[in-house]
C-alpha cells in the first residue's frame, strides 16, 4: 500500500545554528495513527508543524522530502509554493493544538471560525456550511449544537473548546490530522474522553492522524505506530504493539522506567498511625463570594473547600489529588495560612512533637514569622518562580535575610549546602536562572524551600510543568530529601500516577468536597467512589493491555447529581465521609 | 437590546461625572486669592478712576460674586436663583466675561464649533494614518518598510508642532497656493453658511490637521504595531493560518480585530489631549478655536470664561470616554456577554 504521507530524510534549522531535527524520516499509512515521542527539545514539534510548512520565523527546512499521496493526487509538500500550500492546509491535513484556551479566537463566534474552513477551501457558502458544521458538532458530542454555533470560546469550558477545535479539524474531512499535544492543557477525565472521541471519529472517516506527545500512556491507547525522538533525531520506530511491549533503544527504555504508573496489582495497605501529627486541619471550609456585575442581584457563593479534615503524620506526604476546580489549591494556601478559612474551621500545627500546636488560622505576627519558619512551599513553575533579576545565591539566602538568620559567610555556606543536597554544584551560586534548565530550576526551588530547615513542605504540582525523566528525578530527590530530614509533605497534583509513587495517603476532591481518603495502595486496589473509579480509569498507563475504560470514566466523570444513589450530593445535601475499612474513608450515603 | 441600555447607563453616569467636574473646575478656578473684579478694582483705585469702580462694584452684586462661593456656584451651574433667577448653564446662561466685557456665549460661539471641526478631523486624521501604517508595520516586521515608519513617526514625535505649522504653511503657500493662518478666509468671517464658505473652510483644515494630528498619528501607530505584534504570537493566529487563511485575510479578520480594544479605547484620551495640545497652534496657525481664548480667560482670572472653556473641554473628553466605551462593549463579546448563561 502507499503511504498516504511520507517524510523522507527530514532536517530542519534555525538560522545557521546545529539542525534541530536531523535525518527524520516516516509513514503514515492511511487510517493509521502514528505517535511521534519525545521530551521537550526532541524536535517533535518542529518534526509535525514542518509538514503543514508552518514553523517560526527563523526555522528552515534544510533538507529532505514529505511526500502526500492525498485523494487530491501526490504532491511534494516542501515544493510547493504559498498558494498552493495554503489550499493543503484545513483541507487535505489539518492540526490541533495543545492549547484550547488560547487556539480559537476570543472575539468570533465559534460557529463562524469552523464554518470558515469550508468557505476557505470553496466548498460552500454560509448556509450549506452552516448545516455541516452542525452535524459535525453533534458527532463530536456538543449537547446543543445549535446554541454552541453562536456562542464564543470564553463561554465555553476546556474540554469544549478541544472538542470544537477538533470539529474545526475535522469538518473539512481531512485525508491527515497531526494533534499536537492535544490533551496536556485538560485533565485527566477530560482527557481520556477527548482520546476517545478521537480515536472513534478516525474509525467512522478512516483519516490518518499524527499524534504528537510525551506521555507514553496516550501512546499506548492511540497508536498503531510509534517514533521516539530524542534531541532531533529518531531513536526507535516501529509498529506499537512490539515497541512498547519491549523497547529495543535505551533511551525509550529510560522513557519508560521514567514513566509513573498506578500499580498493575495493588495490595491493602496498613491505616497510617495518627499519634505524631505535624498538621491538622478540622472541618475547614472557604467560600467565595461573588459580586454579580449587576447591583441588585444577590452574591453568588462559590464553595472552594468544604468540611475538609485533614491530618498530616510528621514525616509522612499527604496528597490531595483532584481536577482543576476541585480546591486542592485553596486548602493547601489554608495549611500555610496564606488564606484564613471560613468561621468555624481549625488548622493546627506543630513544628516538633513536644511544642504547643500553633493555631494557623488566628495566628499573631510574631507567630507567623516564626511559623513561616517551619513551612515552605515549592512552586508548580519553575520559570516564574525565580525572579530572572536575582542570581542563585541571592534567591537562596533571601529567606535567610528575611528572617534576620546568620552572618553573611554562614547564610552563602547554608547556600551552598542546600545546592549539594539538591544535586547542583557550588559553583552555579552566582548565575542567573536563565542559564538552568526546567529540572535544575525546579531542584533551585527546592533548595529555597529548605533554606529556613522547615519542617513542613508544601509541593504544589511540582512536577507537572516537567519532562517525565525529569520528573522522576525530582521526585526522587524529594523522597531523599524527606527521609534524611524528616520532612512532612503536603502534595499537590492533578495526576494520580505520581501521587501513587510519592504519597503514604491520598484525600481525593471533587467539588471543594474530600470523596475519598485513604494511603494509596488501598486506594488503587479498593476504590469505592465512582469518581476516584474514574480517576483511575482515565489514567493513561503505558501498557497496552491496560487501556483507559471510558465506561468507568463517563459514569464518575460528569457532575455530582449524575453519580449513582450512593454517593450522589447536592448543595442543600452532603453525604458524610464514612470509614469503610481502617484508614479509608469514602464519601456517600449509607 | 443590551448595548442600548449600557449607552443609557453610560450616559447617566457621564452626567454625573460632569456634575463633579464642573465643582471642581469651579473650586479651582477660585483657588489664587482674588478675581477680575477685585483685581480692577484695586487697580482702578490706585489710579483714582472711581467711576470705574462703580461699574466694577456693579457688576460684583450683578454677578453675586459677593456671595459665599457655594451659592455663586449654585447660580452659575443655575440650581439657585440669581439676582435675575434662574438663569445658569444649564438654563443656557454661560455668563459674562469681564476681560472682553461681552457675554460668554457671544466670545465662544463660532469658535466652539470650529474647535470641534479641527479636533474632529484631527482624530480622523490620527486614525486614518496609525492604522495602515501601524498593520504594514507590524506585518513587515524588522524590514524596511517597518524601520522607515518607526523613522518618520519618531520624526513626528519630534518636531515642534508649531515649527512643523510655520514650515507646512512656507511650502503649502509656494507649492499649493494654500491659504496661511486662519480657518476661513476673512470674507467669510460672521456670514451666514454657504457653499463657498464650506469650501474655504476645508482649505484652511488641511495644514492645522495635519500638524496636531501628526504627534498623535506617530504615537498611535506605534501602540498598535506593538499590540499587534503581541498577537501575531498568540496560537489562535497559529490556528487560522493552519486552517489556509492567506496573510492578508487572517490579519484583517483575527489579531487586528484584537488588537482594535486598545486603539478604540484611546478615543476618549485624543480629544482632550488634543484641545490642549492644540493651544500653542492655535496661537501660531491663528486658529479661531477656543484654545487662545482659555489661555487669555485664565491668565486675567476671567471667571465665567475660563469656567466655561473649562467645563466644554471636559464635555468633549467624557463624550469620547463614553464613544470608546459604547464602542468597546460593540466590539468584544468578552465585555457584553460576560455572565450570559452557557
Amino acid at each position: 500500500m502507499r503511504p498516504l504521507l511520507s517524510v523522507d530524510n527530514l532536517s530542519i534549522g534555525f538560522g545557521t545554528g546545529t539542525p534541530v531535527v536531523s535525518n527524520v524520516s516516516f509513514e503514515v499509512q492511511p487510517g493509521e495513527t502514528l505517535a511521534l515521542v519525545g521530551e521537550s527539545g526532541s524536535g517533535k514539534t518542529v518534526t509535525c508543524r514542518s509538514v503543514l510548512r508552518i514553523l517560526p520565523r527563523a526555522a528552515r527546512i534544510r533538507s529532505g522530502t514529505i511526500r502526500l499521496n492525498g485523494s487530491n493526487g501526490s504532491k511534494e509538500l516542501t515544493s510547493l509554493s504559498e498558494r498552493q500550500m495554503r489550499n493543503v492546509r484545513g483541507n487535505a491535513i489539518s492540526m490541533i493544538f495543545q492549547e484550547p484556551m488560547h487556539s480559537l479566537s476570543p472575539l468570533h463566534r465559534i460557529g463562524n471560525q469552523i464554518s470558515e474552513v469550508l468557505w476557505l477551501h470553496g466548498r460552500m457558502r454560509e448556509p450549506a456550511a452552516r448545516k455541516i458544521v452542525l452535524e459535525c458538532f453533534e458527532r463530536v458530542g456538543f449537547p446543543d449544537p445549535e446554541r454552541a454555533y453562536d456562542s464564543y470560546p470564553f463561554e465555553l469550558s476546556g474540554g469544549m473548546r478541544q472538542r470544537a477545535m477538533i470539529a474545526m479539524a475535522m469538518v473539512a474531512k481531512p485525508d491527515l490530522l497531526i494533534a499536537d499535544e492535544p490533551t496536556t492543557a485538560l485533565d485527566v477525565t477530560t482527557q481520556a474522553q477527548v482520546l476517545g472521541l478521537m480515536k472513534e471519529l478516525q474509525r467512522d472517516t478512516g483519516m490518518a492522524m499524527i499524534l504528537v506527545t510525551h506521555d507514553l500512556g496516550v501512546v499506548a491507547n492511540m497508536a498503531e505506530q510509534v517514533v521516539v525522538m530524542h534531541k532531533g533525531r529518531v531513536m526507535e520506530a516501529g509498529p506499537a504493539e512490539p515497541l512498547l511491549r519491549s523497547p529495543a533503544h535505551a533511551y525509550t527504555q529510560q522513557l519508560f522506567d521514567a514513566a509513573p504508573a498506578i500499580p498493575a496489582h495493588p495490595q491493602l495497605a496498613p491505616e497510617l498511625p495518627q499519634d505524631d501529627l505535624i498538621l491538622q486541619m478540622k472541618s475547614v471550609s472557604k467560600t467565595y463570594s461573588m459580586r454579580a456585575g449587576k447591583s441588585w442581584q444577590p452574591e453568588t457563593k462559590i464553595h472552594a473547600c468544604r468540611g475538609i479534615d485533614f491530618s498530616l503524620q510528621r514525616g509522612k506526604t499527604l496528597a490531595i489529588v483532584g481536577e482543576s476546580g476541585s480546591g486542592k489549591t485553596t486548602a493547601a494556601r489554608i495549611a500555610l495560612g496564606a488564606e484564613l478559612p471560613d468561621e468555624g474551621g481549625e488548622v493546627l500545627f506543630r513544628a516538633t512533637p513536644q511544642s504547643n500546636p500553633i493555631a494557623v488560622h488566628q495566628m499573631s505576627r510574631a507567630a507567623r514569622t516564626a511559623f513561616q519558619r517551619e513551612a515552605q512551599m515549592v512552586f508548580q513553575d519553575p520559570y516564574s518562580s525565580l525572579s530572572p533579576r536575582m542570581r542563585i545565591l541571592d534567591a537562596l539566602c533571601e529567606p535567610l535575610e528575611i528572617h534576620g538568620i546568620g552572618s553573611k559567610s554562614d547564610r552563602r555556606d547554608r547556600a551552598e549546602k542546600m545546592l549539594k543536597l539538591v544535586g547542583l554544584g557550588p559553583d552555579m551560586l552566582l548565575r542567573y536562572p536563565h542559564a538552568f534548565s526546567g529540572g535544575q530550576r525546579q531542584r533551585l526551588s527546592i533548595a529555597r524551600s529548605l533554606m529556613l530547615d522547615p519542617s513542613l513542605i508544601v509541593c504544589d504540582e511540582p512536577t507537572s510543568a516537567l519532562d517525565v525523566s525529569v520528573q522522576e528525578q525530582i521526585l526522587r530527590l524529594l523522597e531523599e530529601i524527606q527521609e534524611r530530614e524528616n520532612l512532612s509533605y503536603l502534595f499537590i497534583s492533578h495526576d494520580l500516577a505520581v501521587v501513587a509513587r510519592i504519597a503514604d495517603e491520598v484525600a481525593v476532591m471533587r467539588a471543594g468536597l474530600v470523596v475519598e481518603q485513604a494511603p494509596p495502595d488501598t486506594l488503587f486496589y479498593n476504590p469505592k467512589h465512582p469518581y476516584t473509579k474514574a480517576l483511575i480509569a482515565a489514567q493513561p498507563e503505558p501498557d497496552i493491555d491496560r487501556p483507559i475504560d471510558l465506561k468507568l470514566v463517563a459514569s464518575g466523570a460528569g457532575s455530582p447529581s449524575s453519580w449513582p444513589e450512593d454517593f450522589r450530593f447536592s448543595d442543600s445535601m452532603i453525604p458524610s465521609l464514612v470509614q469503610v475499612e481502617p484508614g479509608h474513608k469514602v464519601r456517600c450515603h449509607v | 437590546m443590551e448595548i442600548l441600555r449600557y449607552a443609557i447607563y453610560r450616559f447617566g453616569t457621564m452626567l454625573l461625572t460632569l456634575l463633579v467636574v464642573s465643582v471642581m473646575v469651579f473650586a479651582i478656578i477660585n483657588l489664587p486669592p482674588g478675581d477680575y473684579l477685585s483685581n480692577q478694582i484695586a487697580e482702578l483705585r490706585a489710579s483714582g478712576q472711581s467711576a470705574g469702580v462703580a461699574k466694577a462694584e456693579f457688576l460684583r452684586t450683578e454677578y453675586s460674586l459677593d456671595r459665599p462661593l457655594y451659592q455663586q456656584y449654585l447660580i452659575w451651574v443655575g440650581f439657585m436663583p440669581g439676582p435675575h433667577g434662574f438663569s445658569g448653564l444649564i438654563q443656557g446662561n454661560y455668563g459674562w466675561s469681564f476681560e472682553f466685557d461681552q457675554p460668554v456665549a457671544d466670545i465662544v460661539g463660532d469658535t466652539l464649533w470650529l474647535t470641534v471641526l479641527v479636533n474632529l478631523a484631527a482624530v480622523l486624521f490620527v486614525y486614518l494614518v496609525a492604522l495602515p501604517l501601524g498593520v504594514i508595520a507590524a506585518a513587515r516586521s524588522r524590514t524596511w518598510v517597518d524601520y522607515t515608519s518607526a523613522f518618520v513617526g519618531y520624526l513626528g514625535l519630534a518636531t515642534p508642532n508649531f515649527l512643523l505649522a510655520l514650515i507646512l504653511f512656507y511650502y503649502g503657500h509656494k507649492y499649493f497656493d494654500l491659504p496661511i493662518g486662519g480657518l476661513m478666509d476673512p470674507i467669510y468671517e460672521g456670514e451666514p453658511m454657504s457653499v463657498d464658505k464650506v469650501k474655504s473652510i476645508l482649505i484652511h483644515l488641511i495644514v492645522p490637521t495635519f500638524v496636531i494630528g501628526t504627534s498623535g498619528a506617530a504615537a498611535m501607530m506605534q501602540r498598535l504595531r506593538a499590540n499587534l505584534l503581541d498577537e501575531l504570537g498568540k496560537p489562535y493566529v497559529e490556528t487560522a493560518v493552519a486552517k489556509g487563511m492567506a496573510p492578508a485575510r487572517m490579519l484583517t479578520k483575527y489579531p487586528l480585530r484584537m488588537a482594535f480594544n486598545p486603539f478604540v479605547a484611546d478615543i476618549g484620551n485624543l480629544l482632550p489631549s488634543m484641545v490642549s495640545g492644540s493651544v500653542l497652534v492655535s496661537v501660531v496657525l491663528g486658529l479661531q478655536t477656543i484654545g487662545p481664548t482659555l489661555l487669555t480667560a485664565l491668565k486675567t482670572q476671567d471667571l465665567f470664561l475660563s469656567a466655561f472653556v473649562l467645563m466644554f473641554v471636559a464635555l468633549l473628553t467624557l463624550i469620547g470616554t463614553m464613544i470608546s466605551d459604547v464602542l468597546l462593549v460593540l466590539l468584544d463579546p468578552r465585555i457584553r456577554y460576560e455572565g450570559r448563561e452557557t
